[in-house]
């Protein structure tokens, strides 16, 4: 069917809202980390259990993408109650299905236990975890079946492409982006609109439309998570950012690691283009525009707009000076406009509910929400969308539920490898873009992972210069060997071989990369090094100075009590009878190593 | 060392021909396509040995050192032949935080093996990924394409086990 | 557009400046005077060669108004900037790039091939850099010495990446690139390949841009060295016509100073038995590839005819069109010709027995050193040249042997292949070759005598030119390309069925041999080229024969030994053959 008219479009919307209602609805998570706790064979057995009680007309079996709490998965969501359960195992279904659907009893052992309050909660608008979030990005994600385009039309899917091209010129969609004050979530936070009107202008009649969907920052999977979940949305809003800039090709850059989200991105497309959503003469308009997908191959760097242009032409991805932007010259020299999944999906709701609905989200620079990756130390890990303007605070504990073991957390990295860390001192900061900026921090893609206070920062920034030095394309100088000697400084202050000479170097060079390299990846690589060194110089300190104080232990469940090491340790500090685990009193280990080499089981742990 | 690499006769004519017509099917402008034709060319041989890189340059109509220098680029490709199972760590930050260096040193010990390479026994070759998206669950590592969460270090010679000796489990 | 439009104005360390738009600050910059360092950056604009890479960073200034240091190489300068060359943050961040460059240095002055020729030495004492703040790993890559032309040692390597451009976009014969990534990225040939076994030209592009000592010609002289210490041995040297207009500089002259006379004085000194010139082979060449061509035209044969004097072409189209090998004529480059005559006719003239002559050829050329271990060019199991030393390994023997150059007297080659015209000399410029070929196949093919010979359409840098000469009824149509990149495109007409030439000059350094990967270095300025050429034409200019028919040496070498050109014995000494080999 190929819905010409807005009016043909809510003819299709009512039609589906009107047909049959089911009385219960499962809603089993099949976002990647549920699915990688089996979540996918928990959903074939339930559908086993409603296939051999003949519910099919009465229960509807969905799979959704992700529920967003997906270090407690897998999540298996039933309505009517909003009742959600957690850490469901393949052994629970056959009890979840007796007392909750053929019972109508809630199954208490595996409901979200408040860690305040202690008791157990039903309906997980309730929750801490899901009560402080704002949904715009997410709307849809693990709600819907993201294979069904039915779904996505029920919840006003395709409406606002019907209204950009029915109703509105390609310059008033760019004004009302423009006026909501969207930025750009991939980490820049450049205003969305505006970049629109540059490609719009730009002068030639083949333009392209790029999402990013890179994702490079280990441990986010946000852009991840709404391909999975809500496909259509971007396919949505990819067509309303071709209509606003003029482009008629869209194509979405993924990284090669997120080969299952190829398949319902696909699907997507192909389904748009059978109901006319993409295609030749989309709404009955001249407007045609065509979406393609292009995979990565596993570089970092390919995230940045110009790397990620030469990538999908079939190069080294490596970046190229700005100017001139990819809006002038991109994509086959081409006008091209690039944006991150984020931003795109938040366009949508934009058009249906215009620019000042958007900006009561949010702060005045920095309006609406932003979607984070917790990770980390934290109890609730998983998908968090707030409005900006929230605190790390409010974040941490109030939704991410503070530590998990309530240890002490001494900081958040926040921007990935391209960002720095927040300590306590700063929790109370709003995020948003300028406020991290100041701060010596910075957006980025949106991965947050919490630290704790046995985390060694030193050991942190060596973690994350390993990263990028790793990533670096290699073709600039200060970004291809400069990252290269900061992470062996750092490589040699952690093995107790550095000197407080290496502190100084650390920091000059560190500036001089930032200042001096060719792209964002060199430009910010010395960020984790530098906010650390800024907020835990005493970390450094201790290993500079070699104060710090580091100690061996043993591994009770390897030690077999053989003796060796207790006969080698030169300071006598290992205890333990034959045939009984040792110990080593850690306070007077000068950490020689010698047990280290004489323990014939590997039971030694080095600090 | 240049015969080597003009000799094509190891590479399976069958495969050969399967990218040739994926190559054939590729619409437009298909030098710009280099990374699809070579994740089809991996996806058919497991690998990237250099007389293959050459005949996809040939195909392709490109230099063989861009072909190369591509190949090199990209972490996702390999020029070495990998063990039967790949194992793939997750290094990400999620998953760093939450101890995969200990996960990775204990899957290089088990499958006793050096990172990138294959054991040698010929079953294992153990990568460091960055991030598979799955840190709802650090650490993360996979096994082929089973994703292992919330892995104890002490849980990995049993995980590893079962990709020893005959239980293949694919 | 209002000549307005086009400006824009900036200031420099406070210096009002106005340019044209899409001027870098590193060309506003030298407009007033003021000098920025740079490293990566190579722009010889008018030939279609610039490197913008701009990857190294020593380059970096401040810009005022973004509170950032931004790439004077390649930033275009924009209204109402404001730049300082000068900060201490700008200097700063130059600083660290170079030492960070050279962290990752052998730092081998004392023996590198490039020591006081290097860029990135220079740039290390301009910097005044005295500490390298920053130890740690370097790279250690296997140096590849397996070809006759070039060494690649690329521990010495910046990744400037001028030599993946000239090799890429210029030459698009692609055997550089750069592979892996981060700190373990290195420029190389495809899996590494020693550059013997790849598509390799030899061209010596590369090597001519490269700042550093990672990619330089193969020495040979120490072997002439050894030869010329020989009492055995009948030591021979010939020198190409595009040396004697750029050795100069190597002593301090200005570019395009002829200095033949001196370099013939300075080899006798260093005690070659005969020097002789290679325009001798040069004329000779003409007159067999004129035959070949007029006998081409009259019978129907393959045309367009393309030159066959540049090594480095030659093994392009074996390598890239092996289904073209039919095209190029089969005459031997000029030297190879002489090589051959040196080792016959003049051995048999002089009673000296083959095997005990070493044959040198002084060229500006790198493909050269590679082209003479070609089997088709030996003869009875003797190569025709022995060995081949460019242009500026002449200017290292003569100054290690301490002869100083400039003090002396003008000499003469030696007869018997020592004699030559105007329309050899111009062999060196691009364009030359297919100019001294009409005045001789003019002559030829009408019998008349050519009054004008002069044909300046065929001059200048244009990456390819092409002309028309009417020669009696005939109209010729003439194309000329220089670098392998405008070949290519010739070639691929060809291979189309859609070439209109019936002859085509083909040089595969930009200018042609002047620019050749053995002269001394230009270090991206174009004008030297631009010198040097000129330079040839003047030579051709002041000749009293311009025309190599008209060379008596030439003739009476027909009348005493070949015979008739084009006939058995001038093939089997003068012509060659090529076979396809593999594109890698
Ligand atoms: C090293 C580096 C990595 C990047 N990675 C990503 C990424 O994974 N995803 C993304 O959307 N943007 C990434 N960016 C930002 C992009 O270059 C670009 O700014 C962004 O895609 C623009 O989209 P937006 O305006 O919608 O944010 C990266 C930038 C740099 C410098
Ligand atoms: S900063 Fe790093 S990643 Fe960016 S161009 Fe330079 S080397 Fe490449
Ligand atoms: S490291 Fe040395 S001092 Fe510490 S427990 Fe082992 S043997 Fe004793
Ligand atoms: S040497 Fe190892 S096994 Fe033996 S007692 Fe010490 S820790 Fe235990
Ligand atoms: S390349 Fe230059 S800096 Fe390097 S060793 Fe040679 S002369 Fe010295
Ligand atoms: S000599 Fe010429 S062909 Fe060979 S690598 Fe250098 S530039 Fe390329
Ligand atoms: S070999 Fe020379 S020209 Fe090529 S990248 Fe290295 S330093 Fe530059
Ligand atoms: S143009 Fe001249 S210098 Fe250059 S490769 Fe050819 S013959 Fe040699
Ligand atoms: S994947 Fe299931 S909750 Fe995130
Ligand atoms: S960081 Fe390991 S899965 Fe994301
Ligand atoms: S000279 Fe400008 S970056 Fe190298």
């Amino acid at each position: 069917m190929k819905i010409s008219s807005l009016a043909t479009l809510d003819k299709w919307r009512d039609e589906l809202r009107a047909a049959v209602k089911f009385d219960i609805k499962i809603m089993v998570c099949s976002g990647t980390s549920c699915i990688s706790s089996e979540s996918d064979l928990i959903f074939g057995l339930l559908k086993q259990k409603i296939d051999d009680h003949q519910l099919e007309h009465q229960i509807a079996l969905v799979p959704t993408g992700c529920q967003r709490l997906c270090g407690q998965g897998p999540m298996i969501t039933i309505e009517p109650g909003n009742i959600t359960y957690f850490r469901v195992k393949v052994e629970d279904v056959e009890e979840l299905f007796n007392e909750h659907i053929l019972n109508g009893r809630v199954l208490y052992r595996l409901l979200y236990v408040d860690p305040k309050s202690g008791e157990s909660i039903q309906d997980f608008a309730k929750m801490d975890f899901y009560r402080k979030q704002q949904r715009v990005a997410l709307r849809n994600c693990g709600e819907i079946d993201p294979k069904s385009i039915d779904d996505y039309i029920r919840r006003d899917g395709y409406k606002a492409l019907g209204n950009c091209i029915s109703v509105l010129s390609p310059k008033e969609v760019v004004e009302i982006v423009k006026a909501s004050g969207l930025r750009g979530r991939g980490g820049g936070g450049f205003p969305t609109g505006v970049k629109w009107e540059m490609t719009a202008k730009s002068r030639g009649n083949e333009k392209y439309l790029i999402c990013n969907a890179d994702e490079g920052d280990p441990g986010a999977f946000m852009d991840r998570s709404i391909i999975e979940g809500d496909p259509h949305s971007l396919v949505e809003a990819m067509t309303i950012a071709g209509y606003a800039t003029g482009a008629n090709s869209g194509i979405v850059y993924i990284r090669a690691e997120y080969a299952s989200s190829i398949p319902p991105l696909k699907k997507a497309i192909e389904d748009a283009k059978a109901n006319g959503f993409l295609g030749n003469n989309i709404f009955d308009s001249d407007f045609s525009f065509d979406i393609s997908i292009k995979l990565g191959a596993g570089a970092f760097v390919c995230g940045e707009e110009t790397a990620l242009i030469h990538s999908m032409e079939g190069n080294r991805g490596e970046p190229t000076k700005k100017p001139p932007f990819p809006s002038e010259s991109g994509f086959r020299g081409k006008p091209t406009t690039v944006n991150n999944v984020e931003t795109l999906v938040n366009t949508p709701p934009i058009i249906i509910n215009g620019a000042k609905w958007f900006r009561t989200f949010g702060t005045e620079k920095s309006p609406g929400t932003k979607v984070f990756a917790l990770a980390g130390n934290i109890r609730n890990i998983g998908l968090v969308e707030v409005p900006m303007g929230t605190t790390f605070r409010e974040v941490i504990f109030d939704i991410g539920g503070g530590h998990p073991l309530g240890k002490k957390i001494k900081a958040v990295q926040i921007g990935g490898p391209s960002g720095g860390v927040i300590t306590e001192a700063f929790f109370d900061t709003p995020i948003e873009y300028d406020t991290l900026t100041k701060i010596g921090a910075m957006m980025g893609s949106g991965g947050m992972i919490v630290m704790d206070e046995d985390t060694d920062m030193v050991k942190i920034a060596k973690f994350y210069l390993e990263f990028t030095q790793d990533e670096s394309c290699g073709k600039c100088t200060p970004c291809r060997i400069g990252t290269k000697r900061m992470f062996e400084i750092l490589d040699r202050l952690v093995k107790m071989e550095g000197s407080p000479a290496d502190l100084e170097r650390l920091e000059t060079l560190g500036k001089a990369i930032k200042t001096t390299s060719l792209c964002g990846l060199g430009q910010s690589a010395p960020n984790p090094v530098l906010s650390t060194m800024k907020y835990f110089r005493e970390e450094y300190e201790g290993y500079a100075y070699r104060t710090k104080k580091i100690a061996y232990s043993i591994n009770g469940e390897k030690c077999i009590g053989c003796t060796k090491c207790a006969r080698v340790c030169p300071v006598q500090c290992i205890q333990g009878a034959l045939r009984d685990v040792h110990f080593i009193d850690e306070s007077k280990c000068i950490a020689c190593g010698a047990c280290y080499k004489a323990c014939p089981v590997n039971a030694i742990v080095k600090p | 060392m240049k015969s080597d690499i003009l000799d094509m006769s190891n590479l399976c004519k069958n495969k050969l021909s399967e990218l040739d017509d994926y190559i054939a099917s590729l619409e437009g402008n298909k030098q710009e396509q280099l990374i699809h034709v070579l994740h089809k060319a991996q996806g058919l041989f497991g690998y990237l040995p250099h007389n293959l890189q050459l005949y996809v340059a040939r195909a392709l109509d490109l230099p063989a050192a861009k072909v190369n220098g591509v190949v090199t680029f990209y972490s996702y490709f390999t020029e070495k032949p990998t063990g039967k199972n790949v194992i793939c760590v997750c290094m990400g930050t999620a998953c760093y935080v939450k101890g995969a260096q200990k996960v990775l040193d204990e899957v290089l010990k088990q499958t006793n093996s050096k990172k990138n390479d294959i054991s040698p026994d010929g079953l294992f070759t153990v990568k460091e990924v960055r991030c598979i998206g799955a840190c709802g669950l650090a650490p993360v590592m996979t096994v082929n394409d089973k994703v292992y969460g919330n892995v104890d270090e002490r849980e990995i010679a049993d995980i590893i086990s079962k990709f020893k000796g005959g239980h293949n489990e694919n | 557009m209002k000549l307005i439009e086009k400006m824009v104005s900036c200031t420099i360390n406070g210096i009002h400046v106005n340019v044209e738009k899409g001027t870098t600050i590193l060309q506003a910059a030298k407009k007033i005077g003021i000098h920025i360092p740079t490293l990566c950056h190579l722009d010889l604009h008018d030939i279609g060669i610039v490197n913008k890479s701009a990857n190294c960073r020593v380059c970096v200034v401040e810009d005022e108004n973004k509170n950032a240091l931004v790439p004077s190489c390649s930033e275009v300068v924009r209204d109402g900037m404001k730049i300082q060359t000068d900060s201490l943050k700008a200097v700063m961040g130059r600083r660290t790039s170079l030492e960070l460059l050279l962290s990752n240095h052998p730092r081998d002055c004392l023996t590198c091939v490039k020591n006081l020729d290097c860029e990135l030495q220079a740039l290390a004492h301009e910097m005044n850099i005295r500490e390298i703040h920053y130890k740690g790993e370097k790279m250690s890559h296997p140096i590849d010495n397996t070809s006759f032309a070039i060494i690649k040692d690329s521990n010495k390597c910046i990744m400037c990446r001028r030599c993946v451009t000239m090799c890429n976009e210029v030459q698009t014969v692609g055997v550089l690139n750069p592979l892996k990534r981060g700190f373990d990225v290195v420029v190389a040939t495809a899996f590494h390949l020693d550059l013997n076994d790849t598509s390799c030209t030899y061209c010596g592009q590369c090597v001519s841009v490269c700042p550093t000592g990672a990619l330089a010609e193969r020495n040979h002289s120490s072997m002439v060295w050894r030869a010329l210490n020989d009492p055995t041995k009948h030591v021979v040297v010939q020198i190409a016509p595009a040396v004697r207009v750029a050795i100069g500089e190597e002593f301090g002259y200005e570019p395009g100073e002829v200095s033949t006379g001196k370099i013939v004085a300075s080899l006798k000194r260093m005690g070659f038995d005969q020097v002789f010139d290679t325009n001798f082979g040069a004329d000779l060449t003409i007159i067999e590839e004129a035959t070949e061509f007029v006998h081409r035209l009259e019978n129907n044969g393959r045309l367009p005819m393309l030159t066959s004097c540049c090594p480095a072409w030659v093994q392009f189209i074996e390598h890239q069109f092996p289904e073209l090998l039919d095209v190029p004529s089969t005459c031997q480059s000029p030297h190879i010709m002489v090589g051959s005559l040196i080792k016959t006719y003049y051995a048999e003239k002089n009673k000296i027995e083959p095997k005990d002559i070493v044959s040198v050829s002084v060229m500006p050329c790198v493909a050269k050193k590679a082209e003479v271990s070609r089997e088709e060019l030996t003869h009875n199991d003797l190569s025709d040249v022995d060995y081949v030393i460019t242009t500026r390994e002449l200017s290292r023997m003569i100054k290690e042997a301490a002869i100083d150059f400039k003090q002396l007297k003008d000499q003469n080659f030696d007869e018997l292949l020592g004699e030559s015209t105007g329309a050899a000399t111009i062999f060196g410029a691009t364009g030359g070759v297919v100019e001294a070929a009409t005045r001789t196949a003019y002559e030829m093919i009408t019998g008349k005598e050519l009054k004008e010979v002069n044909f300046k359409q065929f001059r200048g840098l244009q990456g390819i030119r092409e002309a028309e000469v009417q020669i009696g009824d005939k109209t010729l149509r003439v194309g000329i390309a220089h670098e392998l990149g405008n070949a290519r495109k010739l070639l691929e007409e060809i291979r189309d069925g859609k070439s209109h030439f019936d002859i085509i000059e083909i040089m595969a350094c930009p200018g042609g041999c002047i620019g050749g990967g053995g002269q001394p270095y230009h270090h991206g300025d174009i004008n030297i080229l631009k010198k040097r050429a000129q330079a040839l034409y003047d030579l051709d200019e002041k000749m009293e024969k311009r025309k190599s028919h008209e060379n008596e040496m030439v003739v009476k070498l027909y009348e005493d030994f070949l015979g008739q050109p084009g006939n058995h014995k001038a093939h089997e000494l003068l012509h060659t053959f090529y076979s396809a080999k593999p594109r890698i």
